[in-house]
């Protein structure tokens, strides 16, 4: 099965007012089976990094730095041939708005249709076949007529899952999912996070993960990357990340959920805004609203290091393991007698 | 608790079904809101939760008659205000405020920030011009902004920046009732937090009452002191905020609760949630009488299909109320605990 090498990727955009660096320097690998959660805040780089991995961003726009390697071939600056015949046939995507992501005019099944002819040789019968099967697959009642209904016959939930059985129509390896779930119910969500996980059981495939929902990520992921500021600021299994996170931004973002299991009390509150990507801070992207924040962070971007924890777990902080340390087990306490209470 | 504040009483709106362009007739109705009654005390913040189109916020503008209720009544701080006209109701709103969720939507962009959070000032006509732009600045740093940022477009602000003018603007003129319409669900994780923190702030400093709308269960369960769960326009279950997370009654909010992700891989595992099938049917045709039962995990046919449940106080105390027939026993259920044995029918699957 192929996997997905990133290595040092860079996007940027030219704007009239200046240069927005949206991604810097992002690396990470996914292997088959796989469920990499990518965590952040709007305008951290999430989705830019994956639309670059997919060549989804204007070559006109924007400059692209790096390396992708998918299955050992080296995705960025491919030509658009090559692009189309792994692009929705080996990775598929499936983006945030079920709502705007289908053609409102053409049927459900013409769209499915369209994404099989476009990749396999067969006859429009067989597409056609082939679309009803994935519609049953994805649970919609009654697939064979509702396959001919348009998208907006078709509830939220049910968008999604239309929007993954297209993604899914000629089994990827790959499966980029930008918020599947963002614009769901809840009880919505349940059932295409049970749904996803399901295919990916049968389908052995990679799934990509981006969302700013942590329990989300907690739920579904083996992997976390948390981005801050268009940068990789901490990577970590999942229980090794949320047992131990080594930085201050994902401090924060932890102590900022409101649990089921805690109220009443204050929350913990990362002060401040997101960062400007026009004007990014110097130094640690994060040191603006870092309340341990120290001259170095001011100046120097901390490298990505290793945790003690493990070496699969990297992250960036000038502060040293032992003032980590003491900190984060402070705040554990703190969580976990609010739990409590 | 203190004094009654609001009471909410068979509250219904119901939105036409019309058909033909010229001669329109009324083809049916949808009942956004079928039926609420609550009270509120003041201090208290009662907290709504409900999926998609269950009337939570339809609820919340007939309160604040934004729009018109069909039926029932709204009585606020004694006085019934449903059938009140424009210029009385002119002074209601004086001490009845509304924050929304979309920062960017809800702030004129053509209008600077001082005139944004002075207009309250200016259409309830407090003050002189001078002494309107003191409060405004000093709202501001209320809220947690620079004063100086006065002169300032909406433009010129981050999404949690702007929901802290939206706040600004709703505590101008010191009401006693903030309906916040998911003020959260649109901003950031970290950004989320502060904004919660603030609106907690000042409810202690001001004695502000909220009703406080949002579908996310953990951000209700950390701001509210009781919690009301609707489904399909109805309330199914009210109580007190742990009662109703520890010990939930009705097999909605059980099912919503168990779907809820948590933010610790361990815990959220391990756990077998309740997962509803199908959606949220269309309220322009609901099921009848209990309007979950086509999804409800102990539906027991001839019971639940024909009789209208009612809110009936369930577990000790009294203050804890669901409208189902055969509410939980316990918590954490798992799925087949709920069916208890009950054959689920299919009705209707979409």
């Amino acid at each position: 099965m192929a996997s997905l090498e990133v290595k040092d990727l860079s996007t940027s955009f030219r704007t009239d007012d200046g240069v927005v660096k949206a991604v810097t320097g992002v690396s990470f690998s996914l292997e088959a089976g796989q469920t990499l959660g990518v965590v952040g805040e709007s305008g951290s780089g999430k989705s830019v990094t994956f639309l670059t991995v997919m060549g989804l961003v204007d070559p006109k726009a924007a400059t692209v730095a790096g390396s992708v390697l998918f299955d050992g071939e080296e995705m960025l600056g491919l030509d658009k041939d090559r692009m189309r015949q792994i692009r929705g046939a080996r990775i598929g995507m499936i983006f945030q708005d079920p709502m705007t992501s289908l053609n409102p005019v053409k049927t459900i099944g013409w769209q499915l249709e369209e994404a099989v002819l476009i990749h396999q040789d067969v006859t429009r019968k067989e597409a056609r076949r082939q679309s009803i099967e994935i519609l049953k697959e994805v649970e919609i009642p009654r697939a064979d007529t509702r396959v001919d209904d348009y998208p907006h016959q078709f509830s939220g939930g049910m968008r999604q899952r239309v929007m993954i059985a297209m993604a899914l129509i000629n089994s990827p390896e790959i499966l980029i999912a930008d918020e599947p779930t963002t614009a769901l119910d809840v009880t919505t969500q349940a059932q295409i996070l049970r749904l996803m996980n399901r295919l990916q059981d049968e389908h052995k495939m990679a799934i990509v993960m981006i969302t700013h929902d942590l329990g989300v990520v907690a739920e579904v992921a083996n992997d976390v990357i948390v981005m801050y500021g268009g940068k990789v600021v901490e990577q970590a299994n999942v229980n090794d990340l949320f047992a131990g996170p080594e930085m201050p931004y994902t401090w924060g973002l932890l102590g900022s959920l409101p649990r089921l299991n805690s109220a009443g009390g204050r929350l913990e509150q990362i002060p401040g805004q997101p960062p400007s990507l026009l004007r990014p801070p110097s130094g640690c992207p994060f040191h603006p609203r870092c309340e341990y924040v120290m001259s170095v962070c001011r100046t120097d971007l901390p490298e990505l290091r290793v945790s003690q924890q493990g070496d699969r777990h990297v992250f960036r902080c000038h502060l040293d393991d032992e003032a980590r340390t003491r900190i984060w087990s402070g705040k554990r306490a703190a969580m976990t007698t609010e739990d409590a209470a | 608790m203190a004094d009654e504040l609001l009471r909410v009483e068979d509250l219904q709106k119901h939105f036409p079904v019309t058909r033909g362009i010229v001669f329109q007739k009324q083809v049916g109705s949808i009942k956004a809101v079928d039926g609420v009654n609550f009270t509120l005390h003041s201090g208290e913040t009662l907290g709504v939760v409900g999926e998609s189109g269950c009337g939570k916020s339809t609820m919340a503008r007939c309160i604040a008659r934004l729009l018109e209720p069909t039926g029932g009544s709204v009585v606020f701080d004694g006085q019934d205000i449903t059938h009140l006209d424009r210029t009385a109701m002119r002074t209601v709103r004086r001490e009845m405020m509304m924050v929304f969720q979309d920062p960017y939507a809800s702030l004129n962009p053509r209008k600077r920030v001082g005139s944004i959070v002075g207009e309250p000032l200016e259409v309830h006509d407090v003050g002189t011009a001078n002494e309107r732009k003191r409060r405004v600045q000093e709202l501001l740093e209320i809220v947690g902004l620079n004063p100086e940022h006065y002169n300032r477009f909406p433009h010129e602000f981050s999404g949690g920046q702007r929901q802290r003018i939206g706040i600004a603007r709703a505590l101008a003129i010191n009401p006693k009732l903030i309906i916040c319409d998911e003020p959260v669900s649109a901003l950031d994780v970290s950004v989320q937090a502060q904004i919660l923190n603030l609106l907690k702030d000042l409810q202690s400093d001001f004695g502000l009452t909220y009703i406080f709308i949002a579908h996310d269960l953990n951000v209700v369960r950390h701001i509210s002191d009781r919690v009301m769960v609707m489904y399909l326009g109805r309330a199914v279950e009210l109580g007190a905020r742990n009662d109703l997370y520890v010990e939930p009654k009705h097999p909605y909010t059980g099912a919503l609760l168990s779907a809820v992700p948590i933010a610790d891989p361990e815990a959220g595992r391990s756990r077998r949630p309740v997962i509803l099938e199908g959606d949220v049917p269309s309220p322009l045709n609901p099921p009848s009488a209990c309007h979950f039962h086509p999804r409800c995990p102990r539906f027991v046919d001839g019971t639940c299909n024909v009789e209208t449940p009612t809110l009936q106080p369930v577990g000790q105390g009294g203050g804890h109320l669901a409208a189902c027939h055969f509410p939980l026993e316990h918590w954490p259920m798992s799925e087949e605990d709920m069916r208890r044995g009950q054959g689920r029918a299919v009705v209707g699957a979409d």
